[in-house]
């Protein structure tokens, strides 16, 4: 705003320049239906937008054209930023980058500035004034749609993470007292925390005794971690839950021990179903006959 | 002090009530190793669900009371602690190793019966 005033030669024509926007805004709505034609065969030129169907650019074009100008008019950026953050909400799934959308708003611009040139060529005064008063408010639109678009693209990817976050790390009862914990992909410091606080609700919500982490899913392991999942192990025992690891690929095995974690403290086994017998092992559940007999000379 | 130290058959039961001051620690360890001699009994259980911290000298003492009491011919399970607490708890720089911990008294009192292999009057 501040630019805007600063822009006009002396503040008794300030008053002036409401007259001069309102003839400027007049202009363009006379103009519209060539300039819209126009931005739109740009839009396609440039190759922006090339994820949407022709006619489908043609009725955005619309509807951004009229709230462009209606911002212009007012001064009033909301009724633009609200339309862009419903658009960007659109277009964001489709894979519009924020390159074609700024490119796109400087566009319109140009094509607006271009058309007030044409129109004021002739009064050379004139166009001076009306430019001072197109430019600053044609910038601070641009900036509202960046912006906005920015914003909405931002809230979608905190969204994801949310929902990353939840799908990450489900925590399973198999049986009464029995939980399962599969672990895929990277584990961080930040993640295994936030493993760490659901595994020891889950506990106290199922009154689980034992609890099954299986690592098959998780391809390293660095000594941060390692110690996470130590003390994980540890603060299930003081809630009263025997913790069993399975799945330690035999890569993750050797760079524990070679990078010196103290693992005398867990309870490991080599396989999901390993972990799972052992499991009802430790709930009193005996695994059926046979396999114990069979057991028996191995383990003799 | 805020601790109620119940006789159950033969195990103690210390429920502590709020949090308490070091010399209260240092005097409920003294409390239970005698009331563990005086009465023979073979199980003790420290329910601390109504702490909302732990700090690592509470930590160490409840540590301690295993080891000593286990000396005195009795086993502790710790019961209560909080998700929280736990996460805490295992991030002091201490053995927890002694310490047997179970969600709850139910749970505990199972754990102590496994333990002990029953109360003496059962068998």
């Amino acid at each position: 705003m501040d630019e805007h005033r600063t822009a006009g030669p002396a503040p008794a024509e300030v008053a002036g320049d409401d007259r001069i926007l309102h003839e400027l805004v007049t202009h363009l709505r006379n103009e519209r239906p060539a300039l819209r034609q126009e931005w739109a065969r740009r839009i396609t030129d440039a190759s922006l937008l090339s994820v949407m169907t022709q006619s489908e650019v043609f009725s955005e074009v619309t509807a951004a054209y009229d709230n462009y100008v209606s911002a212009l008019e007012t001064g009033s950026v909301e009724t633009l930023q609200t339309y862009a953050r419903d658009l960007s909400e659109r277009i964001i799934p489709r894979g519009v980058d924020t390159d074609e959308v700024l490119g796109i708003v400087l566009l319109l611009r140009d094509v607006l500035a271009r058309s007030l040139f044409v129109r004021y060529q002739d009064d050379r005064e004139m166009l001076d004034r009306v430019l001072d008063a197109y430019e600053p408010a044609a910038n601070r639109i641009a900036v509202t749609v960046g912006v906005s678009f920015v914003q909405e693209r931002e809230r979608v990817i905190r969204e994801q993470q949310v929902a990353i976050q939840e799908l990450s790390t489900p925590v399973l009862q198999v049986r009464e007292r029995l939980l399962i914990l599969p672990i895929i992909g990277m584990l961080d410091s930040d993640r295994a925390r936030q493993l760490t606080e659901q595994l020891l609700g889950a506990i106290q919500s199922h009154r689980a005794r034992v609890v099954v982490i299986d690592i098959t899913g998780v391809a390293t392991i660095d000594v941060t971690v390692a110690n996470h999942l130590v003390q994980t192990v540890e603060a299930s025992r003081l809630m009263g839950a025997s913790a069993i690891i399975t799945g330690l690929s035999s890569r993750i095995a050797q760079t524990l021990v070679d990078l010196g974690v103290d693992l005398s403290m867990m309870r490991t086994v080599g396989d999901l179903q390993g972990g799972l017998e052992e499991a009802e092992r430790l709930l009193g559940h005996r695994p059926a006959e046979a396999e114990d007999v069979a057991r028996e000379p191995v383990g003799g | 002090m805020r601790v109620a130290v119940l006789r159950q058959g033969d195990y103690l039961i210390a429920s502590i009530q709020s949090d308490l001051t070091d010399s209260e620690v240092v005097a409920l360890r003294e409390l239970l190793l005698e009331r563990v001699g005086r009465f023979r009994c073979r199980g003790v259980i420290v329910d601390v669900a109504a702490l909302d911290v732990i700090d690592s000298f509470v930590a160490r003492a409840l540590a301690s009371i295993a080891t000593t009491a286990r000396l005195r011919g009795a086993d502790t399970v710790v019961v209560g602690i909080r998700p929280d607490v736990a996460i805490a708890m295992v991030h002091f720089d201490i053995d927890l190793h002694p310490l047997r911990a179970a969600l709850d008294l139910d749970e505990g009192l199972a754990a102590l019966d496994t333990l002990t292999g029953g109360s003496r009057d059962a068998r």
